[in-house]
C-alpha cells in the first residue's frame, strides 16, 4: 500500500471513531441539561437522580471524544500537509475559530459543571451545562463550514500565483448551503444518538424493574426525543440529498448506483452491478422515488454515473472520476435503514407506554437495549458515505486526494502512526466500553439525604 | 506592524498561554507518583488540576488552528515534518485525557496504580518533547525549496533540541511543584515545598544553558529576555522557601513567559528556518495566508479572546482553595471484581 492509501485508512480509522462519541456529548449535554433543568425548578429528587445518572455516562464518553479529538487538528498537517498548503487559507478560519469559540467554551464550562456541585449557586451551576452545551453544537456548527467546503468549495479563488486556495467571502463560506444542510442533518442526528442511547440503557433497567421512578421518565423523554429527532433528520436529509444532486451529481449517482441518466429516476432497494462498476446486472426498484429525492419532482431528471463520469472528463482531462460504487451505494442505503428503525421504535415505545402504562409487551425491552446501536452505526456510514462519496477529490472539483497527501512523509512512517492509532484506539474501546456497561448498570445515586450539620471540612461533592 | 507580525505575536501568546497553564499541570501529573503517597495524596494532587486541565489543553488546539488559519505553510512543513515526535505527543495526551476520568471509576488499586503511570508518562513525555521542538523549531531543520522537511526522527534529537526539552520538562515540573504548595496543605504540601527546591535548581540549569546557548545564536534581546527568566526562577526559588506562595507561581508564570518570549523572539521575523538553504526557510511572510484572512481572525480574536481570559480567570476564582486530604470524598468508583 502507498502512503496515500494507509493515509486514508488512518483518517478514516480516526474519524470514525471520534465521531462515535461526538453525536452522544452533544445531544446528551443537551439532555442531560434538561434534566438539570428540571430538577432546579421543580426541586424533584428523581430529576437530580437523573441528572447524576447520565451525566456520569455523559462524562465517560466525553473524555473520549476530546482526547481523540486532538488527533483530528494534528492529521491534517501530519498526514495531508499538501492539502493544508492548499486549503489553509480557507480551511485554517473556522478551525481556529472553532477552538477559541466552542472548545473553550466548552472545557472550561464542563469544568466548572462537573466540580462546581456544591462550590457555584443552583442556577449558576446550572448555567454551566448550558453554556458547555452550547459549545459542543457551535463547533459542530465550525467544523461542518469547514467540511461543508470541502464537498462544495464556495468563497475562494486559487491565486494562479501560489496554486494556493485563497478566502474571498468568509461569510459565503459560513453560510454555504451545503454547511446549513449538514449542521441541521448531524445536530438532529446527535439528538436522535443521545436518545436511542437513553432509551437503550432505561429499557435495560426497567426490564429489570430497577429504579422505575428514575428510568420512566429518561425512558418518556428519550422516546420523544428520538421521534422528534428521526422526523427532524429525514427533513434535513431530504434537503440534503437535493442540495447534493445539485453539487455533487456523482455522489448522487453512486449513492443509487444509477448508471444512466433517466427521467423519471427509480430508488433502487436493492442494486447488483458488474464488478468493474460501470452497470447493473439486477434490481429492485420503487417508481419515481430517487426523482423526488433528488429534485423533488417524482418526474424529475436525475444523471447517470457513465454521462457524470464522462462530462467531468470534459471538464477535469482524463482520470477516473467515479468513487467507490458498492461503498457510496450500501453506506447510503444502511444509514437510510437504521434511521427509520430509530423511528420505528420511539413510535413503538411511545405507544407502549403512552399514558403511564408499563409495556406488557415484553420483548420491546431487549429490543430498544439493542437499537442502542442503531445511530452509532448510522452515523458511522453516513460519514463513511459522505467522505468516500466525494472522492477522487478531497475539495470538489478543485483539488485530488491524491495530491494532497504530505508528499515526504514515507508509507513506513504513516503505517506506524496507523498501527499504534489502531491498537491505541482498540484498547480504549474495550476499556471505555466496559465502564459504560459497568456504570450504565450500576444505576442512579440513592435518594438525597438531608446533609449532617457540622462545622467540620466536608467533602467536596465531586472529586476525581 | 504588519498583519503577519500581530499573527506571528498571537500565536506566541496562545504557545504562551499554553504553556503557563498546561505547564503546571503537566507538572502535577509528573510529580504524581513522587509527591502523592497513597491514593487520597493522589487524588488530592489530581483534584488541584481536575477543573481546569482540559481547559487549559484547549490552549494547544488554538494554537494549531491558528497556525493553519495565519500561517498555513508553517503548518503543514511543521506537522508533516516532526510527525514521529507529534505521534508521541498525541498519545501521550489521548493517553493522560482519558486517564483522569477512568482513574477514579474503579475501586483497585491495580487499576488506579496503572492510570497513575499514564498520567505521569501523559504529563512528562509532552513537557520534554514540546521543549525539543521548540528547540527545532528556533535553530531551524533540513528543508528542501518547497519547504518540505528532509531530515528524520533523529535528525530531531540534536544536543540543543533535547537541552531544550529537559529545561522544559524541568521548567514545568518546578511550575508544578510550586503550584501544588500553593493549591495544597499539609504534608503533601511540605513535600512539593521542598522537592520544589530542587527542581527549581534544576530548571535554573537547564533552562540557563538552553537560553544561554539561544541567545549566543540570535544575540540581542535574547540575552535581556533569558537573564529576565533566570531573574524570575531564582526569585520563584526564594519566594517558595519564604513561604510566598502565591508570590512563588507568579513567578514561576512570569518565567515561562520570559522563556517563551526568548524563543518566540528568537524564531522572528523566521517562523521554521533551513539548515540545508536559508533561502528555503519559511518567514512570518512567504508562510502566510492572505490579508484578507488574516483581518477576519484578528477580529474574531479581538473580540474572543477576552471573553476567554474572563471567563477561564473566573473558573481559577471559583476554584481557589486548597485541597486536603479531608476534601477527597471517601471511596468513589465501582468495585473492581465481576459485580
Amino acid at each position: 500500500m502507498s502512503a496515500l492509501d494507509i493515509a486514508r485508512w488512518q483518517f478514516g480509522i480516526t474519524t470514525v471513531y471520534h465521531f462515535l462519541f461526538v453525536p452522544l456529548t452533544i445531544g446528551l449535554s443537551f439532555l442531560v441539561a434538561g434534566m438539570q433543568t428540571a430538577w432546579v425548578r421543580t426541586g424533584n429528587d428523581r430529576y437530580r437522580r437523573m441528572t447524576k445518572f447520565w451525566g456520569k455516562l455523559f462524562l465517560i464518553n466525553f473524555a473520549m471524544g476530546v482526547a481523540t479529538g486532538i488527533v483530528q487538528e494534528f492529521q491534517f498537517g501530519m498526514n495531508w500537509s499538501d492539502h493544508s498548503t492548499f486549503v489553509g487559507d480557507v480551511f485554517g478560519a473556522p478551525l481556529a475559530i472553532e477552538g477559541l469559540l466552542a472548545f473553550f467554551l466548552e472545557s472550561t464550562f464542563l469544568g466548572l459543571w462537573i466540580f462546581g456541585w456544591d462550590k457555584l449557586p443552583k442556577k449558576l451551576h446550572l448555567a454551566t451545562i448550558w453554556l458547555a452545551s452550547i459549545g459542543t453544537v457551535l463547533s459542530a456548527y465550525f467544523i461542518l463550514a469547514a467540511n461543508s467546503w470541502m464537498q462544495h468549495p464556495v468563497g475562494y479563488a486559487v491565486n494562479p500565483a501560489t496554486g494556493r486556495a485563497e478566502l474571498k467571502d468568509f461569510g459565503a463560506v459560513l453560510t454555504n448551503s451545503t454547511a446549513v444542510g449538514a449542521f441541521a442533518h448531524t445536530i438532529t442526528a446527535c439528538f436522535l444518538t443521545a436518545g436511542m442511547f437513553v432509551v437503550g440503557i432505561s429499557a435495560w433497567q426497567l426490564r429489570k424493574g430497577r429504579n422505575a421512578d428514575v428510568y420512566r421518565p429518561s425512558m418518556k423523554l428519550a422516546l420523544v426525543t428520538v421521534l422528534v429527532a428521526s422526523l427532524g433528520v429525514i427533513v434535513t436529509g431530504d434537503l440534503q440529498a437535493r442540495l447534493m444532486t445539485e453539487q455533487q451529481p456523482m455522489k448522487m449517482a453512486a449513492a443509487e448506483a444509477l448508471y444512466d441518466t433517466v427521467a423519471p429516476a427509480s430508488f433502487s432497494l436493492f442494486t447488483i452491478g458488474s464488478l468493474d462498476g460501470s452497470q447493473e446486472r439486477f434490481s429492485i426498484r420503487v417508481p419515481g422515488v430517487l426523482s423526488f429525492m433528488a429534485t423533488g419532482h417524482f418526474d424529475g431528471r436525475v444523471e447517470g454515473i457513465n454521462d457524470l463520469q464522462a462530462g467531468e472528463q470534459q471538464q477535469y482531462g482524463p482520470g477516473e472520476y467515479r468513487p467507490d460504487i458498492p461503498v457510496a451505494y450500501w453506506t447510503f442505503r444502511l444509514m437510510i435503514g437504521f434511521g427509520f428503525l430509530c423511528l420505528l421504535i420511539s413510535l413503538v415505545g411511545l405507544w407502549l407506554f403512552r399514558r403511564g402504562r408499563t409495556p406488557r409487551a415484553r420483548w420491546f425491552f431487549p429490543v430498544a437495549t439493542a437499537g442502542l446501536a442503531l445511530p452509532f452505526l448510522a452515523n458511522s456510514v453516513g460519514w463513511i458515505f459522505t467522505e468516500m462519496g466525494r472522492q477522487p477529490w478531497s475539495v470538489f472539483g478543485v483539488l485530488k486526494t491524491a495530491n494532497s497527501v504530505s508528499p515526504t512523509v514515507s508509507a513506513g512512517t504513516v503505517l506506524t502512526s496507523l498501527i499504534v492509532f489502531t491498537v491505541l484506539y482498540g484498547v480504549l474501546a474495550v476499556v471505555d466500553g466496559v465502564l459504560m456497561v459497568r456504570y450504565a448498570k450500576a444505576g442512579p445515586p440513592p435518594p438525597e439525604a438531608p446533609a449532617p450539620e457540622t462545622d467540620e471540612p466536608r467533602p467536596a461533592a465531586f472529586a476525581y | 506592524m504588519a498583519l503577519t507580525d500581530i499573527w506571528f505575536l498571537l500565536i506566541a501568546v496562545l504557545w504562551t498561554g499554553y504553556f503557563v497553564l498546561e505547564g503546571f499541570d503537566f507538572g502535577v501529573g509528573t510529580l504524581l507518583r513522587v509527591l502523592g503517597r497513597d491514593d487520597t495524596d493522589r487524588r488530592v494532587l489530581i483534584n488541584t488540576i481536575g477543573p481546569v486541565w482540559d481547559g487549559n489543553e484547549v490552549w494547544l488546539l488554538v494554537a494549531g488552528g491558528a497556525t493553519f488559519a495565519a500561517f498555513p505553510l508553517w503548518y503543514s512543513s511543521l506537522f508533516s515534518g516532526f510527525y514521529l515526535a507529534l505521534l508521541l505527543v498525541l498519545v501521550a495526551l489521548i493517553l493522560r485525557g482519558v486517564a483522569f476520568e477512568f482513574r477514579g471509576k474503579l475501586d483497585s488499586p491495580r487499576w488506579r496504580n496503572t492510570w497513575d503511570w499514564i498520567i505521569v508518562f501523559g504529563s512528562a513525555a509532552p513537557s520534554l518533547l514540546w521543549g525539543v521542538a521548540f528547540g527545532n523549531i528556533v535553530h531551524g531543520v533540513p528543508l528542501d525549496a518547497q519547504h518540505h522537511f528532509t531530515g528524520t526522527f533523529f535528525t530531531l534529537l540534536n544536543p540543543y533540541a533535547l537541552l531544550g526539552g529537559l529545561a522544559t520538562l524541568s521548567l514545568f515540573s518546578f511550575h508544578g511543584a510550586v503550584f501544588l504548595t500553593l493549591k495544597t496543605t499539609g504534608e503533601i504540601r511540605g513535600r512539593a515545598q521542598s522537592l520544589s527546591r530542587a527542581l527549581g535548581g534544576t530548571a535554573i540549569v537547564f533552562g540557563g544553558v538552553f537560553l544561554g546557548y539561544t541567545a549566543i545564536e540570535h544575540g540581542g534581546w535574547a540575552w535581556l529576555s533569558s537573564a529576565l527568566a533566570a531573574l524570575l526562577l531564582v526569585a520563584a526559588v526564594l519566594f517558595a522557601a519564604g513561604e510566598r506562595d502565591g508570590f512563588a507561581f507568579a513567578s514561576t508564570a512570569a518565567a515561562i513567559i520570559a522563556v517563551t518570549f526568548t524563543l518566540f523572539w528568537s524564531l522572528y521575523p523566521d517562523v521554521l528556518p533551513s539548515t540545508s538553504d536559508p533561502a528555503f526557510g519559511l518567514t512570518t511572510t512567504n508562510a502566510s495566508s492572505t490579508p484578507y484572512t488574516l483581518r477576519i481572525m484578528t477580529w474574531v480574536a479581538v473580540v474572543f479572546t477576552p471573553i476567554v481570559l474572563a471567563y477561564q480567570a473566573w473558573t481559577y476564582w471559583v476554584f481557589r482553595k486548597r485541597i486536603s486530604r479531608a476534601s477527597i470524598p471517601a471511596g468513589g468508583g465501582l468495585p473492581a471484581g465481576r459485580r
